[in-house]
C-alpha cells in the first residue's frame, strides 16, 4: 500500500509518533545521562528478567486464548443485559492496582470466598500465591481487554459475509475456518503483544500474588534501583531492556498479523445463521462473567460500607481525576487518530511501534525524566496535572491504536478510489470520511483512555504536592493512614466514575445499535 | 496594553505579598502531608509562630524522599527534609547536602542521640500485629515453628520491610539466613508497601502482619476497637527513628533552624502520636495520649548503628533473597 497515492495525509500521524517516541526515549536518555554511576546488571536482574518473560508470556497466552471462546460466544449470542455485561467486563482493567489486589484476594485468597466455600466441605483453602497466582491476576486484568479487542474483530466482519456463508450452506466449522480464523489471525498477534507488554511492567501484582521475592520483575528492579540503591544508570538500563523486549514482541506481532481485510459491507447488524452450541457459549459467558465479576463484587461490597463516611476530600480528588481524564482523553485522540491513519496508509510498522512503547515505558522512568527536564524551567508541582494527563494518554495509546488501526485501514481501502477520483481534499477526507466512519472505534478508544486515566496512579505521586491529588492517589493516602474503610469507599467511587465515563464515551460513538 | 498593565500589577502585588513572608519548603513523605497525617496541624502551628509560609511537599516515602533530594542535588528547593530514618542517615550524609544542627532536647528515645546533622522527631518499634484474641509467638523461632501465617513487606520497596530485615539481622547476626529459611513457610506473601500488607491482614488473609507496636493504638483511639495487639518478641524489637535535617544550600537557614527547634517542642510533638501514630521524640508536657499506655513495651531495643546500616543492609538483603527464593 505504501507506494500508492493516498486520499489522506500521513504526516500528522508521523509527527505524533515522533513526539511519542521523543517523550519515551528522551526521558529514558535524560535519566541515563543524569546517572552518576555507569550502571550495569546485577546477577539478580537476570533472574528478574527470566521471571518477567515467563509470567508475561504465560499471562498473554492465557488471556488471549481464553478470550477467543468468550468473544465468540458474545459475538454469536444476543441476550438481555449483554451490553451491560460487556461494559462491566471492561472494569478490572481500570482498577487501581492496590484495589484490584485486595478484591482478587477477597475471592481467591487463603480466607477468600472460594476458600470459605471449600472449608464448608472440609477442604483446605486454595493456594493462590505463586506463578499461577500471578498469571491468574494478569488474566483477570487482561481477559476483558482481549475479549473486547477480539469481539471488535468479530464485529468488523461485514454482515454480508455471514449471510453469504449461510446461503452457501456453511456449517459452524466451515464458518470458523473461512471467516473467523482469518480474522483471528489478523487480530490475535496484536492482542498478544499488547498484553505481553502490559504484563512486562507488572510490579505490585506480580510480587503480591507471586508470594515473595521469587516473583521479582524488571519493574521492581527498576524501582529498587531508583529508591533503594539510587543507581539511575541501572534504572535506565533496565528500562531500556523493557523497551527492547516490547519492541521485539510488537515487531513479531506485526510480522504475523498480515492479512487482508474483509472488504466492504453495508453495515447491517450482524446476524448469524450457524446455531453453534448454545450451551457451550453460555458456559463461556457465565464462566468469564463469574471470574471477572466476583472480585468486583467484593470491591463493591467493601466499598458500600465506606461510602457513607467518605471525607469530602475524596470528592475533590474525584473532580481532579475527571479533569485529568478529560485532558488525557483529548490528548490521546489528538495523537491516536492521526497515528492510526498513518499506520493504515502503509507506514504501519514504525508508527504502531512508537505507539506500543508507551506501555513498556516504566512510569517511574518517564516521570523521573520529565521531572529532571521540567525542573530547571518550572516548578514540577505546578505541572502535575498536565504531565499526568500526558503520560496517561501515552500509556493508553497502544490500546487506542489496536482499536483504531484495523477500522482505519478498512475505511481508507474502501473509500480511497472514490475519494481520489473525486479529487477530494485530504483534510475533507479525514474529517468527513475517517472521523465519521470511525466514530464507534473513536468512542471506544476514548472511553478506554478516560477510564484508564481515571484509575491510573501514573506519575502524579512524583509531582503532586499536598493540595493536588487524584482519586487513586487519595485512595493510597487513605490506606496509608489506616483509613481502609474510607479507601474502600473511594475505590467504589472510582469504579463507578470509570465505568460511567467509559459508558458515556463508548455509547456516544455507537449511534447504531451494535455493542 | 491596559490589561497587560493590570495583569503586571496583580503579579507584582502577589509576589510582594509572598516576599513579605519568607517561604520555608519542607520535603517529607506523602502520609505526613495527607489530611490525616500531622502535616496540616504542623503547618498551622508553625505558621502561628514563624511569620512565614510553611510549604510541605510530599514525596512517596522515606527512601523515595532521599532519592528526590539526590536527584535535585544542590539546586534543591528544599530547606528542610523531614522523614528519613536511621537506616538512611549514612547515605544521606554521604551526599554532603545536609548541614549540622544546633538543636538540644530532652529526648525520650530508648537510645542516646548524638547525631550532629539529623534531629529525631518520632520513633517506634516494628512489631507483628495480630488479633488480640489469638495467641502470639514470643520470638522469631517460635513464630517459625508455629503454623502462624504472616504478611511482610519487601525490603526493596518498603521501609517496614527493610526494618524487619535489619531486625532479624540485629537479633540473630550470622544465624539470620537460617531464621529466614525457617520463616519462609509462614510467609503468606510479600507486598510492595505497608498499605497492601495491612489491608490484606484486616481482610483476614494472614494471622499477623509486620507493622508497628503503635498500630493497635490507632484502632483503640480512632476506632475504639481493642481487637488488635502487637506481639512482644523477647529477642527485642528493632526501632525506627524518624529524623529531619536542614539543607546546607537553604536560602532560609535561620528559619530552617527555627523549624528544627519547633519540631522538638511541645506544639509539634503533641501532634505526632495521634496523627503519625508513632512515639514523640520528646514527650510533650501533656504526656502521651490515653491508650498509648496499653501498648506493648519491648524488653529490649535493637538498632544497627547508622554507619553500619548500609553494609549490613546489603548483606541482609542478599541473605533474605537467597532464603526466600528457594
Amino acid at each position: 500500500m505504501a507506494g500508492r497515492t493516498q486520499p489522506v495525509s500521513s504526516w500528522p500521524g508521523i509527527s505524533a509518533a515522533a513526539l511519542v517516541a521523543a517523550l519515551i526515549l528522551g526521558t529514558l536518555a535524560t535519566v541515563g545521562l543524569r546517572a552518576e554511576t555507569s550502571g550495569g546488571f546485577n546477577p539478580s536482574d537476570w533472574a528478574a528478567l527470566r521471571f518477567t518473560l515467563l509470567q508475561a508470556t504465560l499471562s498473554a497466552a492465557f488471556s488471549s486464548m481464553l478470550a477467543i471462546p468468550v468473544a465468540r460466544a458474545l459475538a454469536r449470542r444476543r441476550f438481555r443485559g449483554r451490553r451491560v455485561l460487556i461494559a462491566l467486563l471492561g472494569v478490572p482493567f481500570i482498577l487501581p492496582v492496590i484495589v484490584a489486589i485486595l478484591g482478587l484476594l477477597q475471592v481467591f485468597g487463603r480466607s477468600g470466598w472460594i476458600s470459605d466455600v471449600l472449608g464448608v466441605f472440609g477442604l483446605p483453602p486454595i493456594q493462590i500465591y505463586g506463578l499461577h497466582g500471578v498469571v491468574l491476576a494478569h488474566v483477570f486484568f487482561n481477559l476483558p481487554l482481549a475479549t473486547r479487542l477480539i469481539l471488535q474483530g468479530w464485529q468488523e466482519i461485514p454482515a454480508e459475509r455471514f449471510r453469504l456463508a449461510a446461503q452457501l450452506g456453511c456449517d459452524g466449522m466451515a464458518m470458523f475456518r473461512l471467516i473467523e480464523l482469518p480474522m483471528l489471525r489478523r487480530v490475535l498477534p496484536g492482542v498478544l503483544a499488547v498484553i505481553f507488554a502490559i504484563c512486562l511492567t507488572s510490579f505490585a501484582v506480580a510480587l503480591t500474588l507471586g508470594g515473595g521475592p521469587r516473583a521479582t520483575t524488571i519493574e521492581l528492579a527498576i524501582y529498587q534501583a531508583f529508591t533503594y540503591d539510587f543507581d539511575l544508570g541501572r534504572a535506565a538500563l533496565l528500562s531500556a531492556l523493557q523497551l527492547a523486549l516490547t519492541a521485539a514482541a510488537a515487531l513479531a506481532a506485526l510480522k504475523f498479523s498480515r492479512g487482508d481485510g474483509f472488504g466492504a459491507g453495508l453495515n447491517r447488524a450482524i446476524r448469524r445463521w450457524d446455531g453453534g452450541t448454545p450451551l457451550l457459549d453460555a458456559f463461556w459467558i457465565i464462566a468469564a462473567a463469574t471470574f471477572l465479576l466476583l472480585p468486583l463484587a467484593s470491591v463493591v461490597i467493601s466499598g458500600a460500607l465506606g461510602l457513607f463516611e467518605l471525607p469530602t476530600l475524596v470528592f475533590r480528588a474525584a473532580a481532579i481525576s475527571i479533569l485529568v481524564a478529560t485532558i488525557s482523553t483529548m490528548l490521546l485522540l489528538l495523537l491516536a487518530v492521526p497515528m492510526a491513519v498513518s499506520a493504515a496508509t502503509g507506514r504501519y510498522g514504525i508508527v504502531e511501534l512508537c505507539g506500543i512503547l508507551g506501555l513498556a515505558a516504566s512510569p517511574l522512568v518517564i516521570g523521573t525524566g520529565l521531572f529532571i527536564l521540567i525542573r530547571p524551567v518550572a516548578n514540577p508541582a505546578m505541572l502535575a496535572l498536565p504531565v499526568t494527563a500526558l503520560v496517561n494518554a501515552v500509556m493508553a495509546l497502544p490500546f487506542a491504536l489496536r482499536i483504531l488501526v484495523p477500522a482505519a485501514r478498512d475505511t481508507i481501502e474502501r473509500h480511497r478510489r472514490l475519494a481520489l477520483s473525486l479529487d477530494m481534499n485530504k483534510r475533507t477526507f479525514f474529517t468527513r470520511i475517517i472521523v465519521m466512519r470511525l466514530r464507534p472505534q473513536i468512542g471506544f478508544a476514548a472511553g478506554l483512555a478516560a477510564a484508564l486515566s481515571m484509575g491510573d496512579l501514573g506519575v502524579i505521586a512524583l509531582f503532586a504536592d499536598a493540595q493536588i491529588a487524584t482519586l487513586p492517589l487519595q485512595i493510597y493516602r487513605l490506606m496509608g493512614a489506616y483509613q481502609m474503610q474510607a479507601a474502600a469507599g473511594g475505590a467504589l467511587v472510582l469504579l463507578l466514575l470509570s465505568m460511567g465515563v467509559f459508558w458515556i464515551l463508548d455509547r456516544g460513538g455507537r449511534w447504531h445499535a451494535e455493542a | 496594553m491596559k490589561h497587560l498593565a493590570i495583569a503586571a500589577g496583580i503579579l507584582t502585588a502577589t509576589s510582594a505579598v509572598a516576599a513579605d513572608k519568607p517561604q520555608l519548603t519542607v520535603y517529607t513523605y506523602d502520609s505526613f502531608v495527607s489530611d490525616w497525617g500531622p502535616g496540616p496541624k504542623v503547618e498551622e502551628a508553625f505558621e502561628a509562630v514563624c511569620d512565614c509560609d510553611l510549604n510541605l511537599v510530599g514525596v512517596e516515602d522515606g527512601a523515595a524522599l532521599l532519592s528526590r533530594i539526590r536527584l535535585e542535588g544542590e539546586n534543591t528547593d528544599a530547606d528542610v527534609v523531614l522523614g528519613l530514618d536511621t537506616n538512611l542517615i549514612a547515605a544521606a550524609k554521604e551526599t554532603g547536602l545536609f548541614a549540622p544542627h544546633s538543636v538540644t532536647a530532652d529526648y525520650a528515645l530508648p537510645i542516646q542521640w548524638t547525631d550532629d546533622t539529623f534531629v529525631p522527631y518520632d520513633w517506634g518499634y516494628f512489631a507483628f500485629v495480630h488479633n488480640a484474641d489469638a495467641s502470639a509467638p514470643a520470638n522469631f523461632r517460635e513464630l517459625a515453628d508455629s503454623e502462624a501465617k504472616i504478611i511482610i513487606q519487601d525490603p526493596r520497596s518498603s521501609t517496614p520491610g527493610l526494618g524487619l530485615l535489619l531486625w532479624v539481622k540485629a537479633a540473630y547476626g550470622d544465624e539470620a539466613p537460617a531464621i529466614w529459611a525457617d520463616l519462609s513457610d509462614n510467609i503468606v506473601t510479600v507486598t510492595k508497601g505497608w498499605s497492601e500488607a495491612y489491608g490484606l491482614f484486616l481482610d483476614g488473609e494472614a494471622d499477623m502482619v509486620l507493622s508497628y507496636t503503635t498500630s493497635p493504638a490507632y484502632h483503640l483511639i480512632a476506632e475504639e476497637d481493642a481487637s488488635k495487639a502487637a506481639a512482644a518478641f523477647d529477642e527485642g524489637h528493632y526501632m525506627q527513628i524518624e529524623v529531619a535535617a536542614k539543607l546546607a544550600g537553604s536560602d532560609h537557614s535561620e528559619l530552617a533552624d527555627q523549624f528544627l527547634n519547633f519540631m522538638v517542642s511541645d506544639a509539634f510533638q503533641q501532634i505526632i502520636p495521634t496523627t503519625n501514630w508513632m512515639y514523640p521524640a520528646v514527650t510533650p508536657s501533656s504526656g502521651l495520649p490515653e491508650g498509648f499506655d496499653t501498648l506493648v513495651v519491648p524488653q529490649k531495643s535493637l538498632i544497627i548503628d547508622p554507619s553500619e546500616a548500609a553494609t549490613k543492609r546489603d548483606e541482609a538483603l542478599s541473605e533474605w533473597l537467597g532464603a526466600l527464593s528457594q
